[in-house]
């Protein structure tokens, strides 16, 4: 029991994933050095594979493809020009011709000239082709949410606005040993897939990550921490804030709360949630992107159509305020440990 | 540089230098500038507090004073005094986030443009914009924008509504060369070339993309020639007189004949930001050139100072007497207030609202 409580103490943030095989031999890195290393086995495994995107050859903004172009070559790792249609739609044809494609968006928040592409030409390739063409080998990464002081166009989450879109699945790791696993699931999954890398856990901390090869699969949700009295749902960073508040609560009321990272946006892991739901009657769903429309929306209208009866509360929601992103306001806007414990006691004592 | 030398009104005539063009009769730009004392004077203190400007920052962002990102521009202070001296207030300027310059010379003093940076209330955009969101709606600076290229089809809007109102002004539309290559900027000279728009496109050639040189990214590195059918004007935006000759005639092109596509060649001393050392790409070698033989103050300094219009120690004074001023004008900024947090919800919409700001605030305010 002892060992269990100190286990929780530690970050979610930096915990294994239970499909990882546990023994193996393992390094500590950073997020970025486990997204490093998942891009390396991938250009060392799949000889078509190829990574490309603003300042990628010398290592990228923020260190993910350090030293890949020495290893791999000028041909396999590359720069584009300043141009994310052109970047978006170059990465849709590549795919299209079968190549492992692995494009990076700088920052999320400059993917929205990308859109057209992304939504219109990759998602619906399969589809109006009747299957004939896809883009399955098409993944695009992009460092996304809030880092303290991007100011309004380098901290925004834009999930939502491609989750709307049937085709693309949409996958974010919370730490180091998911970022290797899911983004290895995610480039060798046969369906266009965006990832999207919390950019302020790149360097937040090390934790031991597996150097062989190995995959989490997507569309799986993890339960980091069971609990009796209330579900909470979040992703990426949010795990962070969502375990402090959820330790404070705990102790306050005397309940036990089992937290939810979804790992992947896109497909949902319906199944999880519902069960975690149906045992506990209450759900709280935290993340950064604004409140309206976003995806903690589309969970709370899919959770009340299949736990309705089990509800004992109304579905809480712990979220960006419907602004823009802001920059001296950072910390009134961000839904932090003290929002999230403001809601998860209001559901609890509903 | 060849200057002769009118004892009656102390006017000075400078020659330009060479210019290259694109589908444009290079006889109707100016060979020469006329200038003046008070002209050269002024320059030089615009000049020199813009540098001073961005010294400070310097400093105040390495001490984390100012956070978020900031992207300077040493170096290319001649393009930002020179524009003005060719247009008015009346004309519109749009840029992308190296806007500094542009916003001292639309109209901000150094105390606002510090307290934007600094998240003050009495910042240009009450603090919630910051360094590369400076806009002025009483001198149309339209900013100060973050996304690269994403301002230039906005120029092309503001140059329809100048022209859709009779309005006898231009849209000054600036981007870098790392822009050059966005769909979006093609997509709008195609409609100010198709509609004659009063759109004058600058591309600020400072060589380096972040860190990607010019080579590296554009096919055609001739971006004054990538307007296609727009004539297009490549100059030594090192010389402030050089810029202001062209923005004379770019404005009276701009009303009567529609589009122009200028190629302003400058040079950035510092990185692409703050987060930029600005050698890794580049040897310190090139950018001590350009300092020795291309900086646009010394270039005014030179003139003044060589036509005896003033003194080395009156220059010195006024140097000093501006780093003073700005000095003092980023202490005072760092004092004023922060924006009230109800200002989070502000500017959003143009209705007024409660709004939810802290849970502990509960019962005295109204779920969204």
């Amino acid at each position: 029991m002892l060992t269990r409580l100190n286990q929780r103490f530690s970050s979610l943030l930096f915990s294994a994933s239970p499909e990882v095989p546990t023994g193996l031999p393992a390094t500590k890195r950073t997020m970025l050095a486990a997204i490093n290393n998942a891009l390396d086995t991938v250009l060392t495994k799949d000889q078509t594979a190829c990574v490309f995107g603003e300042d990628v050859a010398f290592g990228g903004v923020f260190r993910c493809t350090d030293g890949l172009r020495a290893k791999h070559g000028e041909s396999r790792v590359f720069n584009t020009p300043l141009c994310e249609q052109g970047i978006a739609g170059f990465a849709v044809g590549l795919a299209s011709y079968g190549v492992t494609t692995i494009a990076e968006i700088q920052f999320a928040d400059y993917i929205f000239p990308a859109f057209d592409q992304i939504v219109n030409e990759a998602a619906k390739l399969r589809y109006r082709t009747g299957g004939q063409f896809n883009c399955g080998s098409l993944t695009i990464r992009a460092p996304y949410g809030a880092v303290g002081h991007g100011g309004l166009y380098h901290s925004q989450s834009p999930e939502a606005y491609f989750a709307h879109t049937p085709g693309l699945k949409i996958v974010i790791p919370r730490g180091p040993v998911q970022a290797k696993g899911l983004l290895l699931s995610s480039i060798r999954d046969p369906n266009p897939v965006l990832f999207f890398e919390p950019k302020a856990m790149y360097r937040a901390s090390s934790c031991d990550v597996p150097d062989d090869d190995y995959t989490i699969p997507l569309g799986k949700a993890e339960i980091v921490k069971h609990g009796r009295e209330v579900t909470i749902i979040g992703f990426g960073l949010q795990l962070l804030s969502l375990d402090k508040a959820v330790t404070r609560v705990e102790k306050e009321l005397g309940i036990t709360c089992e937290i939810i990272d979804l790992r992947t946006i896109m497909p949902l892991d319906m199944e999880t949630i519902e069960k975690s739901v149906k045992k506990t009657g209450r759900c709280v769903i935290a993340h950064e992107a604004p409140r309206f429309g976003g995806i903690g929306a589309e969970i709370a209208a899919k959770i009340q159509e299949e736990c309705f009866l089990h509800l004992e509360a109304p579905i809480g929601r712990v979220c960006g305020w419907d602004t823009p992103f802001p920059l001296v306001f950072e910390k009134f806007y961000y839904p932090d440990e003290n929002r999230a414990y403001e809601e998860i006691k209001r559901i609890v004592l509903y | 540089m060849a200057c002769s030398r009118l004892f009656r009104n102390f006017t000075l005539t400078v020659k330009l230098p060479p210019v290259t063009t694109h589908k444009f009769d290079a006889t109707l730009l100016p060979t020469e500038a006329v200038t003046s004392k008070e002209e050269l004077m002024k320059y030089f203190n615009d000049m020199f507090t813009i540098r001073r400007i961005e010294i400070t920052s310097d400093a105040y962002y390495k001490n984390a004073e100012i956070r978020g990102f900031c992207h300077l521009c040493d170096g290319q202070e001649g393009i930002y005094v020179g524009m003005e001296a060719g247009v008015t207030h009346d004309d519109c300027l749009i840029t992308a986030y190296r806007d500094h310059g542009q916003a001292f010379m639309r109209g901000e003093t150094p105390h606002a443009i510090f307290a934007e940076m600094f998240g003050k209330i009495t910042g240009t955009s009450k603090g919630k914009g910051g360094s590369m969101h400076f806009y002025n709606k009483t001198t149309n600076f339209y900013g100060g924008n973050g996304i690269v290229g994403a301002q230039v089809p906005v120029g092309v809007g503001l140059a329809f509504a100048l022209k859709y109102q009779k309005k006898p002004n231009i849209s000054m539309i600036m981007y870098g060369d790392g822009a050059a290559n966005q769909g979006q900027i093609a997509e709008a000279a195609n409609i100010a070339a198709l509609w004659k728009l009063p759109a004058i496109f600058i591309c600020e050639n400072n060589k380096y993309g972040m860190g990607t040189a010019i080579e590296r990214a554009s096919a055609n590195t001739d971006f004054y020639t990538r307007g296609d059918t727009i004539p297009g004007i490549k100059i030594e935006a090192q010389n402030i007189l050089a810029v202001r000759e062209t923005m004379k005639l770019a404005k009276k092109w701009g009303v009567e004949h529609g589009p122009l596509w200028l190629e302003f060649s400058t040079y950035r001393y510092r990185g692409h930001s703050m987060s930029d050392p600005g050698v890794s790409y580049r040897n310190k070698e090139e950018i001590d050139k350009v300092r020795a033989t291309r900086d646009p103050i010394e270039y005014v300094k030179h003139l003044i100072l060589d036509n005896k219009l003033a003194s080395e120690a009156e220059i010195e004074d006024i140097q000093d007497k501006i780093k003073d001023d700005v000095n003092k004008a980023a202490a005072e900024a760092k004092k004023d207030p922060v924006p009230e947090a109800k200002e989070l919800l502000t500017d959003v919409f143009s209705h007024n609202r409660k709004y939810l700001i802290r849970n502990v605030e509960l019962k005295d305010s109204a779920l969204i």
